[in-house]
């Protein structure tokens, strides 16, 4: 899953940032299914996902956990062209 | 992050975004039709199909930090999600010896927290410090 592949479509992997492996092995069914996803909550590992993304002018695939060790602002909006 | 398509978020960079902004968006607009990621991040509104404005603070461990979720008709304040980063920032690297009272900026006044500051935090920050520009 670490190359290049084209995502299709945004998808959780069930992974917390900077916990992969084992540990999570049995927790990851419940965090690929959304609605027994858990409560987000501060101080807690982000969950990680992989997204398709526009990115300076090239189709490109972005993993969250790609970023780790940086500082990540991550932010959802309603919609494109929406007004706000 | 929003449920369009890259395509559209294309369009929308292309032909509004980099008006407003030179050489365009510089980080990366994600596509996440479906909502599967905005609904594991809780800002995901089922019945509208679209996304909430949240807004995550993740450290390099991958903790979260800080969030906000506003309504769609109002937009978020990026000075304060800037000046709440560098609040974040400074306290990592005082390996939380120093925390940052209501109303910090950078280069203002912290706080120590430990046996000597109990009951005296009034001596040192004044309620007009919450509301310093």
């Amino acid at each position: 899953m670490g190359e290049d592949v084209k995502v299709g479509c945004a998808m959780p992997t069930g992974e917390l940032l900077g916990e992969e492996g084992e540990k999570n092995k049995e927790e990851k069914i419940i965090k690929n299914t959304p609605k027994e996803a858990p409560m987000i909550k501060v101080g807690q590992k982000a969950p990680d996902f992989t997204a398709p993304a526009y990115h300076k002018g090239k189709f490109t695939s972005v993993k969250l956990s790609d970023y780790l060790g940086k500082w990540i602002v991550l932010c959802f909006y309603p919609g494109d062209f929406t007004f706000v | 992050m929003s449920v369009d398509s890259v395509f559209v978020h294309k369009m929308w960079n292309d032909n509004e975004l980099s008006k407003m902004v030179d050489g365009g968006i510089p980080f990366p607009m994600l596509s996440d039709g479906g909502g599967k990621v905005g609904t594991i991040y809780g800002i995901y509104d089922e019945n509208a199909g679209i996304e909430t404005r949240g807004r995550f603070i993740i450290d390099p461990d991958g903790v979260i930090q800080g969030y906000e979720v506003l309504t769609p008709p109002v937009g978020r304040n990026v000075s304060e999600s800037i000046r709440q980063i560098q609040a974040f920032q400074l306290v990592r690297e005082s390996k939380g010896t120093q925390a940052t009272p209501s109303g910090w900026q950078p280069g203002k006044m912290t706080l120590k927290p430990g046996p000597d500051l109990v009951g005296k935090v009034w001596e040192v920050w004044k309620t007009e410090m919450a509301y310093e520009k």
